[in-house]
């Protein structure tokens, strides 16, 4: 049981990793990688939100969308899109509140990156994946947790190797926006190394 | 009439949602292996921004400025809705291959920012000829990128044989390369290259 669950945790982090092989994320990923430090703190916000919001959305599904889960014959998969965009904005929300009270220093490291999360396409797509490959509780809360590790993992190699460019002669045609995405395409071809790991 | 046309051209090439805003990333890179795909994904996402521009527009006097990204989010995932279930409707084998990549449509950032940058500030019309304009500059990405990723990689285009494969008798060795992850990143970049190269005027600082 549990070497299940460990193969799944590395399966999230390194061989499907968001960022690197799904393309999740992108936005913020291109974005806030400009800085190890703030891109630590992007990587902490989201391990944090999809740990709570994957296993949340999972009992959501289980309990209410699915077919015949609340009344026999009602199927309200079509909203699952609708509610689970509804769940993450309200976790972020509360996920910040919470920390304002009873974790101000971590707060204020996270700061403006809690609220900029809801529309992270990394938390709403595993979410997604969760559903489609029909993960159990303790597999979508493995999962989250993994595909966060595996994005924060991600963002901060990617930013370190920014604050080296800058010694860097890079074409004016290629420089910020284009060279990240070069480097990137590398990362990934390295990422993809782990295809092949059998746990 | 020409505000409308400039509206229209603007985000094609000068202002281009993927290249120069670098908004909606993500499914660019994802759904791009295959160029029906990308066609499909194109013409999804550009109706889900004209239609999510209009309707913002339409109430954009009624909405409370505190709550209005929550009633954006509300529009737009309504409106993926209905294009995840007329897709599954209509082609289903593509709506498979899109997998979770439809109701990404939700998270992607052209629409968002569309709809707060443009269409909060704009009446219906012009805001319905703003949002034809970025999916089609999407699109232009999208298709290009698809293009090139299924020609080199598989030797076709639209599933038809244009570069006969060595494994079928032919003399093209595909390139694996193309149909992985990575060569999305690369011609992208490149084409952001390409595209800054010609108009110096958008190079970034260092």
């Amino acid at each position: 049981m549990i070497e299940h669950y460990l193969s799944l945790l590395a399966k999230a982090v390194f061989v499907e990793n968001m960022a690197l092989a799904f393309f999740l994320g992108m936005c913020s990923f291109l974005a806030v990688s400009k800085k190890v430090d703030t891109a630590v703190g992007l990587g902490a916000a989201v391990v944090f939100v999809l740990t709570v919001t994957c296993p949340l959305n999972n009992l959501l599904y289980t309990f209410v969308l699915k077919e015949g889960a609340l009344s026999p014959g009602l199927d309200l998969s079509f909203l699952t899109f609708l509610s689970f965009i509804g769940t993450i904005a309200a976790a972020v929300q509360i996920v910040e509140m919470a920390l304002e009270k009873y974790a101000p220093a971590l707060h204020g490291q996270l700061g403006v990156f809690l609220p900029l999360i809801a529309v992270n396409c990394a938390i709403l797509g595993s979410s997604l994946f969760m559903v489609e490959r029909d993960y159990n509780f303790g597999e979508s809360a493995v999962f989250g947790f993994g595909s966060g590790l595996g994005f924060a993992l991600a963002i901060v190699a990617l930013a370190a190797i920014r604050e080296k460019m800058h010694y860097s002669d890079v074409p004016p045609g290629l420089r910020g926006l284009g060279i990240t995405f070069i480097v990137t395409g590398l990362m990934a071809i390295g990422f993809m190394a782990f295809g092949g790991i059998q746990l | 009439m020409a505000k409308a046309k400039e509206v229209l051209l603007d985000p094609l090439v000068n202002n281009n949602p993927i290249a120069v805003q670098v908004l909606g990333v993500c499914s660019a890179l994802a759904v791009t292996t295959k160029l029906e795909t990308a066609v499909v994904m194109s013409i999804a996402l550009t109706a889900v921004v004209a239609l999510s521009n209009v309707s913002v527009s339409l109430i954009r006097e009624r909405i409370p400025p505190s709550i209005r990204i929550i009633v954006q989010l509300t529009i737009i995932a309504s409106l993926v809705i209905v294009t995840d279930q007329v897709l599954k409707a209509f082609v289903f084998e593509v709506s498979k291959q899109l997998s979770v990549f439809v109701g990404l449509i939700i998270t992607n950032c052209i629409v968002m920012g569309r709809a707060e940058a443009f269409a909060m500030q704009n009446p219906p019309k012009e805001a319905f000829i703003d949002g034809i304009g970025n999916g089609l500059g999407y699109s232009l990405i999208l298709i290009g990128v698809g293009f090139f990723r299924e020609l080199f990689g598989s030797g076709k285009v639209f599933g038809a044989e244009i570069l006969p494969l060595t494994s079928a008798g032919g003399w093209y060795t595909p390139n694996g390369l193309m149909v992985l992850s990575p060569a999305a990143f690369f011609l992208i970049g490149i084409a952001i290259w390409i595209m800054r190269s010609m108009r110096p005027e958008l190079v970034e600082e260092n």
